[in-house]
């Protein structure tokens, strides 16, 4: 039982924050400005190279560099929006998946170029895991992970619900005509929107990197459960992102639990692939996703 | 260079030139022609690269097969594999969004990677397949096979142009861009949209399988990085975009052109300074990357656009963003 908890339990809810942190971006992207946002690893690998900077520099712990990694993913998703998503976006959206393709592509070169391909870490040699009642053993990386994204569901909620530009993110997601025509800016509002979209990213590319290492492949590697985890949520459901994100991260890890035998459940390298078939499941029979998402 | 140097690069360059041109006419089938977006093409090229691999490779303890079977063979079961992963793909997600697809498809792509780098029983892993056979071997030896081999590929480039052509011209292809450009229109004169859209599918799939055969007979060898989404799916995309969806001698120009950039920017990165030498192919990636956002700005439809077949007295206005 405490097996359980310590090493598939904790874990996987790490990794769900991670994921729901990436899929609350795309989640919102998709509502607001109506594309699949393939780049959106990419910017969580920008935000971890960005804060690995920081820390070299600085020396600080990385959860205190974060600030300098979610500026540059900040700006780098600003800049691509004014530079190639902008032009394109009163064509039809494919246009600008297609686009996304390409910056996620510049992205991941311009990476390569700046910090080399090799593996990097944040913080070396091995951490020792915290013990709580004697019992449950957990590593503070997976802690910290999950108290952001209670912090984050919070700070969310309050600023969805309780804000002007919150309401009008929503207004705009739910009916855009009619959000124009009441006179919002939606300039303004996708503005926001990168924002928001792009700092959560940098956060989710540094708790990843902390989780592994740090990559140029980092963030493109975990695209699809994020995909997978906004569809589950709804499209254009922030908060239902969130909730995706937690159930496509526990159930990856959980799937290598020896449930019936002894032998995992699922062969481990193809625990990245439950996500998808989540997807594919949900793409057939509900996908509209679990909060009643918008089908585009 | 040497000349006869020269003419052996060229002829490595237009033998790969040839298959990304197969690759190039498959995604626009299913692009140019139907508006579906395919972000797995990697995954199809993979399961005929491997159909065939194992059919006609020698026999081998280390992985499945080694049927020794007659290359063509080989060639049309890789078409077969690749066309039923495309139904099963289509069956799935042919009714939803663009974007849907393309999360599917790059979805399954990432399936197939993890199949052929796991299962080693079936493809003996990373460490891949070895003696995969060429056409004709053993008829001409070293350089001259090369050439031979050229022909074999442009022989097939050619016959999938026709077959596409056809295609397009046909009834079958008009309802497909009527779908395409006004899919509730064609629903409302009777089209069973769904099932063209399969159709569609399936037949680009099967094609991609074929490139994907030729491409491990050519190198005699296949191993999972031979599929390489960024090499396969990615630059066929820019081809396709840069050489004008919806027109075959389009993607076939395109094809070439960009392969062309992509080869020369290699032999021009290779004579910078060593330590730049190493990231060369991160400063192509990234020249192909800004190509493409070039390309979607500036000549969305292509070198060669789209042009509708004569006779046909209603598609004056037809939609313009296919070109």
């Amino acid at each position: 039982m405490m097996e359980f908890i310590n090493f598939y339990l904790i874990p996987g809810l790490a990794l769900g924050s991670i994921y729901a942190l990436g899929a609350i971006g795309i989640s919102m992207i998709f509502g607001i400005l109506r594309f699949a946002h393939f780049a959106h690893g990419d910017v969580m690998t920008l935000g971890a190279y960005g804060t690995l900077t920081a820390v070299w520099l600085s020396g600080l712990h990385p959860l205190l560099a974060l600030p300098v990694g979610i500026v540059l993913a900040v700006a780098a998703v600003l800049l691509a929006d004014k530079i190639f998503y902008k032009p394109l976006r009163d064509l039809p959206t494919i246009y600008t998946v297609i686009a996304s393709f390409g910056v996620a592509l510049i992205f991941r070169s311009l990476i390569q170029l700046i910090w080399g391909s090799q593996n990097q870490v944040f913080i070396r040699g091995v951490q020792k895991p915290l013990v709580l009642f004697d019992m449950i053993r957990v590593s503070a990386l997976h802690l910290e992970a999950i108290a952001i994204i209670v912090i984050a569901a919070v700070a969310l909620h309050y600023f969805l619900t309780r804000t002007k530009t919150g309401r009008s993110m929503r207004a705009v997601s739910d009916n855009p005509e009619l959000a124009r025509v009441a006179g919002l800016d939606t300039e303004k509002v996708v503005r926001s929107t990168w924002i928001i979209g792009g700092s959560l990213a940098a956060i989710a590319g540094v708790l990843a990197g902390l989780d592994t290492n740090i990559q140029p492949n980092l963030g493109w590697n975990l695209i699809l459960p994020m995909f997978a985890a906004t569809i589950l949520g709804g499209i254009g459901k922030p908060m239902g992102a969130l909730l995706g994100g937690m159930v496509i991260g526990l159930i990856e890890e959980l799937s290598a639990y020896p449930w019936i035998t002894d032998e995992p459940l699922i062969n481990p390298g193809y625990k990245s692939a439950t996500a998808f078939l989540i997807m594919v499941i949900l793409l057939i029979f509900r996908p509209q996703g679990l909060l009643k998402g918008r089908l585009l | 260079m040497d000349p006869v140097g020269l003419l052996f690069y060229l002829v490595a360059f237009l033998i790969a030139g040839g298959i990304y041109a197969i690759l190039c006419l498959a995604l626009n089938v299913q692009w140019g022609y139907g508006g579906l977006f395919n972000a797995g093409i990697a995954g199809f090229f993979a399961v005929g690269a491997y159909t065939s691999a194992l059919l006609t490779a020698a026999p081998a303890q280390t992985h499945l097969g080694g049927y020794e079977l007659p290359v063509p063979i080989g060639i049309l079961a890789s078409a077969l594999t690749a066309g039923i992963t495309g139904w099963a793909v289509a069956k799935i997600c042919i009714r939803l969004k663009s974007d849907y697809l393309a999360m599917a498809s790059i979805g399954i792509a990432e399936i197939l990677r993890m199949v052929i780098v796991n299962e080693d029983w079936l493809t003996n892993g990373s460490l891949g397949i070895t003696n995969v056979p060429r056409p004709f071997d053993g008829l001409l030896q070293g350089r001259d096979a090369d050439i031979l081999y050229l022909v074999v590929v442009w022989l097939i480039v050619g016959l999938v142009y026709l077959i596409c052509n056809r295609l397009y011209d046909s009834p079958w292809g008009r309802t497909l861009r009527a779908v395409r450009d006004n899919e509730d229109a064609a629903r409302a004169v009777g089209k069973d949209v769904d099932s063209f859209r399969l159709q569609t599918f399936v037949i680009g799939a099967a094609i991609m399988g074929v490139a994907g055969a030729l491409s491990a007979h050519y190198f005699r060898f296949l191993s999972p990085e031979a599929t390489e989404p960024l090499l396969i799916t990615f630059l066929t995309w820019v081809m396709l975009m840069a050489g004008g969806s919806g027109n075959n001698k389009g993607a076939i120009i395109g094809a070439l052109a960009v392969w062309g950039i992509w080869s020369m920017t290699e032999i021009l990165t290779n004579r910078l300074p060593a330590e730049f030498a190493t990231r060369s192919s991160y400063i192509r990636m990234l020249l192909i990357g800004l190509l493409l956002q070039f390309v979607l700005q500036r000549y969305r439809s292509g070198l060669i656009p789209e042009r509708s077949p004569p006779g046909i007295a209603f598609d004056k206005d037809h939609d313009k963003t296919h070109g």
